[in-house]
Parts: structure tokens; C-alpha cells; sequence
């Protein structure tokens, strides 16, 4: 008979990983599952063996002191593994595995997603030449080996991460050609309140803007990228002041560089989620489309929970404190008296919530910023589908991102849509002067995660596959 | 304002009967609960294979075949030719028996020598004992059925309205429909909503005995040309063609879970990988190949497998038309039928009675 665990938890970020480390202390059989080599997630990457003498960062040391727990812990911790598939097979859940090459059934009576968030980048005029990377790619080329997106770089975007990439690349000897942002020092000012709360984030952001002040590093706020010239690799990079609803108005200045991170906010990833069945609704204050849930991971779907990025953009602590929570809460449902852990903790969260929130208010884009994206750029890299072919397909009648995706293949390449359907929705809510918020994403399908065919099918006998009778003649 | 039809269920069937009624004068409407063509008229595989038709209803898949090939690149038919495949004894007996009767019944299907297999899908197992071929196989992009229509309703001058789901029917001196657009009137009804007909009859008080399948399809990313034909299997349960694009669209009927009421279905892990360990038997080079998404789509059929297409039972000037197994060729074939019916011509072949007794053959 096969190993059932307790419970089963996809994602070993700060959010799954601190829901592993509460289940397992209440005695449950837990079972972790992450397709990096090491826990930690995005935000708290590991290092690879290369670069274990770098110095520390918080994140560093956050990641380590979560791996080091987990490594003493009786969790069963699977990494390098690839969830494919889940479906709910009778009372239990049953995911398929990929590790190694092979495919294995893992089983558990419980489910927690912490699957965490994705960048969205408005795509402008040469952002697929090589050189230019995501804001939040270009913090896991950091993390994990020190490496830098090039000599001489542009770093543009919203929200905090901004700051943070520019100062991180000052860091570890890389020049920064120019900071720009859509934000402006209003925008910042407005989240001082919730930035208040948390004096230690709030001087450490301080610490990074003063840095690139000190060097002289332009920043350009209420300015965004609208080109990217360069035909191998990046050469220069265009910039114009935005209006108030980040619409671009005039042209400013172009910027010599061999390299740009550009990123506009997370988006939480929904579609394990959804596939199982958990609706969704649109906040912009949490990135966008999100899976109903409970403060506490509670979903419509029995034994189903969630927690962290993946049900909406609170930043990493946050997802630390609700990952604890909806760990206690899965030991609650399982039978463990948890009540008084659970109010310390959610009201930790809550806290942390609330200033997560408004660092992502600073990241979305306002509408204004898709007039970046000219008609002959691409917007689905897959398939190499440019804004003018979408709006033709919108123009011709096709109204929902279903529709589009079935038209012209946006969406059906090896991303399954993950960097292109926030800014197609946007494009259909744009022309047929609709809110965003109406423009449901495309339905979600399996396999999760590209899967070899070979490992899905798995090892078989012809004569054992179960070929049903023959259709009727 | 009343139209003079009102059609119920945007897909092949729906659109393809609006159109031939348009280009007699009549004013249809068509709605759809969802997107045009997003149910099995857009999420089946695309096969167009005659090997895999019926026999009573060859005659019909050849027009239908004919009518795909005059759409043409705007749907993405391309004609390669197909192989039907047995792996053993049981099987090729199968195949013999089958493709005899279907290519009595016109379908042009020859059975083909191991070596003359091999020259042609080189990349096929070693394990084939027999295989039959037939020239007018070949495919469709089922992903452009929406947008093929759209198009043609659009220029024909028919109003659609997607996101349209109705939610009431009554019939006084004209049908009145209750949808999101408010009270839709119509002198005539077509009902065409594949899958969702039992609840949508259900509506006007008949009961019609649809039940359906939930066929699921798997697709792999863009690999080197592998395959150049549509590729079956003697009991029908695998289809499988490689796309101009490099990508491999597999089905064959597997069985996912859900119902129509639910919303989608869903793709049932076993089923998918006893499909795809089917696929990787007969092409063991696709081994390799990684599965980008697998979906299903709902297949309505009534108990005897033939089509509702004729009046509705006990409701004068209304009509239903479905549960065509094999409805992706069919489809366009038998709406333009279902139009003349409605236009109170001659059909050109026979339709199906939907008020027959299920329990006997219909035709």
C-alpha cells in the first residue's frame, strides 16, 4: 500500500516552507515539494557551492535559517521536483511528481499551494534582445551565483524591488547607468504610513536610495523605458516622462547600456489553484486575479489550502507568517488544538499584510503604461505574437482571452501564457473599453509544468493498458 | 423586434445552420452561454479522418470532409493521408472487419503492406501487424473554429451575442428567451448547444436523452518533423497528427471527469497517461517530446450514438440539432441540412429524428 502523508504542501518559499515547519511540530506527516535544488523560493534563494563565502544579506540569512530548519525537521522534503499533475483521487489528493527523469504519485490528505508569485513586464519595443532581464530574474542571478546582467545597466520599474536590484548591483561591483521608475516621490511618500510600521524595511530602502544618490546614479522618477535599441545585445535605452496614469509623454533622454532589468509588480501564480476548481477574483491591491481564500488558507475545496504570494502580492514576510498560520490551521482541521498559536499568528500576519500591500499598490502598472508596447512589439514571446496581430483578433470579435488564445496561439507555447496573458487582458479590457477586472484569464490546463511524454506515461505493458471497448462502428 | 430563428449554442452546428438560413432571407440570432466554438467545436482534436466515421454516416463525413476542405487555410485543414494501426491479432482482426465496411460504404480505405508503412511514417514502432490508409485523411485547427465563424457571421450579417446564456424559454405566439441581453424574441428555435441540450430542453419541458462524453486531448511542444500523417488505432482510441508548427496534437476519446453543468471537465490522470502511453507505443520517438497541456471537451450522444437533427418532440417551430459522433466533419455538413429542413426544403440526405425510440437503429 502506498504512503499516505498527513499533508502535502507545493512550494518551499518563505510561505511553504514556514507551513512545513508548523504542520510538522503538530505532529503531522508532512511532505514538501519544490522544483529548485534548495528551499527558500525566489525571495530567499540559495546560493550556489560557489559563492558560499559571499557575504550575507537578510534574504541570505532568512533562506539559510529556514533550510537549516527544515533540515533537522521530520519533514520530508522532495526538491528538484516538478509537480505536474494534481487531482483529488477519492478522499485524498494524489500529485504527480517529476524528479530525475521519472514520475512518481505522491499522496496526502491534506493540500497546501504556496506557489508563490511571477514578474509582469510591459512589453516595449526591443525587450526581447538579449540583455535585457526581469527586475525579479535579475535577483536570482544575484542570489544564487553573484552574476551580474552586464557592465553597465538600466534598471526600471515599480515598487521596492527597484531599489533594491540597482543597490544590489552597485553591491557586487556592476555600474548602474540610471534608475527609472514609474513611481514618483509622491507615490512613496503616500506609503510612508504603512512604511512606518516596519522601520527596519523602511531604512534599509532608505540605505539603497541614498547609495545610489551618493554615486550620482540618475533616478528618473515618473519616467518609464519605452525602447530598447540594440540588435544582438542591448546598446542604449530610451526613456520618457509619464503622466499622471503612466501614459508616456514626452521622450528624455537616451541612455547608454549593455543591460536592463525591467519589471512592473508580481503577479500571483493562480493556476494550480484554479485548475483545481478555487475561484478567483480581481484585486489590483494584490496584483491582479486571486483564488478565493480565508486569511488562513480555508478554500471552497475540501482539504484544499493556500497561503504566501500565491493568493495575492504581500511580500515576503508576510507569506513567512501566513504560511505558519495556514499550517496551524491544516493541524486544526486535522484534529490539533491550535486556536491560541493561530490568533498570535494571524495577527502577526495581519501586520505584515498591511505593509505588503502597499509596497505592491507602488508596483502595479496604471493603464496609462501599455502605451509602451508599440503595435509591432511582441507580446507573446512563444509565439512571437505582436500588439498589432492582437488587436486585429480583438478588432474581428474575439472578447475574451479564451477567445484570443484560440485565434492566435498566445498562451499555447511552453509558458502557457504565464508572461503574456496580464498584458493581453489588459489590451481587451483596453479596446473594447472594458475594466480589467472583466477580462478573466484563460482557463487553466495540466500539465502544470511541461512534462516529458515518456516520464507522464510511465513504464507500461501494451497489453496491460486499459483500451476501453472499441468506439461503435 | 423579432428574429425570424433563434439558435441556441454558437458552435458548428448552431453557425452553420444560421448561415445557410441567412443566405435565404431568414434573420437568425445565435447565442452562445460561452465564446463562439469554445465547446467541442473548438477543443476537439481536429481530426478529419473517415477511417474513424461511422458507417451509416459516411456518406454525410464525406461532404463534411469536401466542406472542410473548401475552408480551407482559414481553419487550417491540411489534407495527409492516414494510418489505422493494429498491434495484434485481436486488433488487426478489428481493423479488417471495420475498414471493410467503411470503405463499402464509400470511404476510399485500402490496407497497406508493413513495408509500404514503413516508407511513409518511418518513426511508427516495429510492433504493427496490419495497418489500412486512406488518401483523405487529414486535420483541421479546431482552435480556429471561433474565429472562423465569427468571421463568416460577421460578414453574413448575423447577429451573435457571446456571454449570452439563456436562462428561460416560452413560447406564446413567439419564443421568448430570457439572457443577459434581456428577452430575446424569435418566431422559430434551434436548439444546437451540443452537451448542454438536455438542461436547455429541459427549458421547454422535453426531455432529451444527451448524455456526454468527456474527451480529452494532449498537445506537445514543437519537436522536429516526426509524423506526416494522421496516425489511429484499430479500436479508435488514438488520433495523433503533427502540425505544420512541430507541435503533436494527441486524443483518441479517453475519458476525463465532469459534467457540462459544472463548467469544463477535467483531465483524469490515468486516462491521459494511458493515452500518452499509447501514442508514445505507436511513435516511441515522442518519448522525448515534452507535454505541453492536456484539456477536454464534452461530446454530446444519446444512446444509439446517431444525431438529433429534426424537430423538437412536442414543440412546434422549434428544432434541435446535435450528438453527431464524428460532428467536427459532420458539423458543417448538417447545419446546412438542418437549414433546409428549417427553410422547409428537401433536405438533400436524410436528417434524424429526434423524437425516435432510442433503443432501435435510426436509419
Amino acid at each position: 500500500m502506498r504512503d499516505v502523508f498527513d499533508i502535502a504542501i507545493l512550494g518551499a518559499g518563505p510561505a511553504g516552507g514556514n507551513a512545513a515547519l508548523a504542520s510538522v511540530q503538530q505532529g503531522l506527516r508532512t511532505v514538501l515539494l519544490d522544483e529548485q535544488p534548495s528551499a527558500g523560493g525566489q525571495v530567499w534563494r540559495a546560493r550556489s557551492a560557489s559563492i558560499l563565502a559571499a557575504p550575507e544579506t537578510p534574504e541570505s540569512r532568512a533562506g539559510a535559517h529556514l533550510r537549516s530548519k527544515l533540515s533537522t525537521s521530520d519533514i520530508t522534503y522532495l526538491k528538484d521536483a516538478r509537480v505536474w499533475q494534481i487531482a483529488r483521487e477519492g478522499d485524498i489528493w494524489q500529485l504527480q511528481v517529476l524528479s530525475g527523469g521519472q514520475s512518481d504519485a505522491v499522496e496526502a490528505n491534506a493540500l497546501i499551494l504556496a506557489t508563490g508569485a511571477r514578474e509582469f513586464v510591459q512589453p516595449v519595443p526591443g525587450w526581447t534582445t538579449p540583455g535585457v532581464i526581469g527586475l525579479a530574474g535579475a535577483t536570482a542571478l544575484f542570489k544564487q551565483n553573484l552574476t551580474l546582467p552586464g557592465r553597465r545597466t538600466v534598471v526600471s520599474g515599480t515598487g521596492p524591488l527597484l531599489f533594491y536590484v540597482a543597490s544590489e548591483i552597485r553591491r557586487l561591483g556592476g555600474e548602474v547607468a540610471a534608475v527609472v521608475t514609474p513611481n514618483t516621490r509622491a507615490d512613496w511618500l503616500r506609503a510612508l504610513p504603512a512604511l512606518a510600521g516596519k522601520p527596519r524595511l523602511l531604512g534599509r530602502g532608505a540605505l539603497w536610495i541614498a547609495d545610489l544618490m551618493l554615486a550620482r546614479v540618475p533616478i528618473y522618477w515618473g519616467h518609464a523605458v519605452t525602447e530598447v535599441l540594440g540588435h544582438d545585445a542591448v546598446s542604449d535605452v530610451k526613456i520618457a516622462r509619464l503622466d499622471a496614469e503612466w501614459a508616456p509623454q514626452k521622450h528624455v533622454a537616451t541612455i547608454g547600456a549593455d543591460s536592463l532589468c525591467l519589471g512592473n509588480g508580481l503577479i500571483p501564480q493562480i493556476e494550480p489553484a484554479q485548475m483545481l476548481g478555487v475561484p478567483i477574483h480581481y484585486d489590483a491591491a494584490l496584483g491582479g486575479w486571486v483564488p478565493d481564500v480565508s486569511p488562513d488558507g480555508v478554500t471552497t475545496i475540501a482539504s484544499l489550502y493556500l497561503c504566501g504570494d500565491g493568493t495575492g502580492i504581500r511580500g515576503a514576510n508576510a507569506a513567512a507568517l501566513q504560511g505558519r498560520l495556514v499550517g496551524l490551521r491544516v493541524a486544526a482541521d486535522l484534529g490539533r488544538n491550535t486556536q491560541q498559536a493561530r490568533t498570535a499568528a494571524q495577527r502577526a500576519w495581519r501586520r505584515a499584510a498591511c505593509f505588503g500591500r502597499s509596497m505592491t499598490v507602488l508596483s502595479v502598472a496604471r493603464p496609462g503604461l501599455q502605451a509602451v508596447t508599440s503595435e509591432d512589439t511582441i507580446i507573446c514571446r512563444c509565439e512571437s505574437i505582436t500588439r498589432r496581430q492582437l488587436l486585429e483578433e480583438i478588432d474581428k470579435g474575439a472578447a475574451s482571452a479564451n477567445a484570443v488564445k484560440s485565434g492566435l496561439r498566445v498562451g499555447m507555447g511552453p509558458c502557457g501564457g504565464k508572461f503574456c496573458q496580464t498584458a493581453i487582458a489588459a489590451l481587451i479590457a483596453k479596446s473594447r473599453g472594458r475594466d480589467v477586472s472583466t477580462v478573466a484569464p484563460p482557463t487553466a490546463r495540466p500539465p502544470l509544468r511541461p512534462v516529458p511524454l515518456g516520464a507522464a506515461a510511465g513504464s507500461f505493458d501494451y497489453d496491460d493498458l486499459p483500451i476501453p471497448k472499441p468506439a461503435p462502428l | 423586434m423579432t428574429y425570424d430563428i433563434a439558435i441556441v449554442g454558437g458552435g458548428i452546428m448552431g453557425c452553420s445552420t444560421a448561415l445557410r438560413l441567412a443566405e435565404d432571407g431568414m434573420r437568425p440570432v445565435v447565442l452562445d452561454q460561452g465564446d463562439l466554438a469554445q465547446g467541442a467545436s473548438g477543443v476537439n482534436a481536429g481530426t478529419l479522418s473517415l477511417q474513424i466515421k461511422r458507417v451509416k454516416l459516411m456518406p454525410y463525413a464525406l461532404k463534411g470532409h469536401h466542406l472542410w476542405a473548401k475552408m480551407g487555410d482559414a481553419v487550417g485543414f491540411v489534407k495527409t493521408g492516414g494510418y489505422t494501426l493494429a498491434f495484434n491479432a485481436r486488433e488487426a482482426e478489428l481493423l479488417q472487419e471495420r475498414q471493410t465496411l467503411k470503405a463499402q460504404a464509400g470511404a476510399p480505405i485500402e490496407f497497406v503492406s508493413n513495408n509500404h508503412l514503413r516508407a511513409a511514417e518511418p518513426a511508427l514502432t516495429q510492433s504493427v501487424v496490419a495497418a489500412s490508409y486512406c488518401a483523405e485523411d487529414g486535420y483541421a485547427n479546431a482552435s480556429l473554429t471561433g474565429q472562423y465563424y465569427r468571421g463568416r457571421l460577421k460578414d453574413a450579417g448575423i447577429e451573435y451575442h457571446e456571454q449570452c446564456a439563456v436562462s428561460a424559454i416560452s413560447k406564446g405566439g413567439v419564443f421568448e428567451l430570457l439572457s443577459p441581453h434581456g428577452t430575446i424574441r424569435a418566431k422559430r428555435l434551434l436548439l444546437a448547444a451540443g452537451a448542454w441540450l438536455k438542461p436547455l430542453a429541459a427549458l421547454l419541458d422535453v426531455d432529451l436523452p444527451v448524455t456526454a462524453r468527456i474527451n480529452t486531448v494532449s498537445v506537445t511542444e514543437r519537436i522536429p518533423a516526426l509524423i506526416n500523417t494522421v496516425i489511429g488505432h484499430a479500436t479508435g482510441l488514438l488520433t495523433m497528427k503533427q502540425k505544420a508548427n512541430g507541435t503533436v496534437l494527441i486524443g483518441g476519446g479517453w475519458q476525463g471527469r465532469g459534467t457540462p453543468q459544472d463548467g469544463r471537465g477535467e483531465v483524469d490522470t490515468a486516462t491521459v497517461r494511458s493515452n500518452l502511453a499509447l501514442a508514445q507505443y505507436a511513435v516511441p520517438a515522442l518519448g522525448a517530446a515534452r507535454v505541453l497541456r492536456s484539456w477536454t471537451g464534452f461530446e454530446a450522444n444519446v444512446p444509439d450514438f446517431y444525431p438529433l437533427a429534426g424537430a423538437l418532440p412536442g414543440v412546434s417551430d422549434a428544432f434541435v440539432l446535435g450528438c453527431v459522433r464524428g460532428g467536427y466533419t459532420i458539423g458543417p455538413y448538417i447545419g446546412q441540412l438542418m437549414g433546409d429542413l428549417i427553410l422547409g426544403r428537401a433536405p438533400e440526405m436524410p436528417l434524424f429524428d429526434p423524437g425516435r425510440d432510442f433503443q432501435e437503429e435510426a436509419i
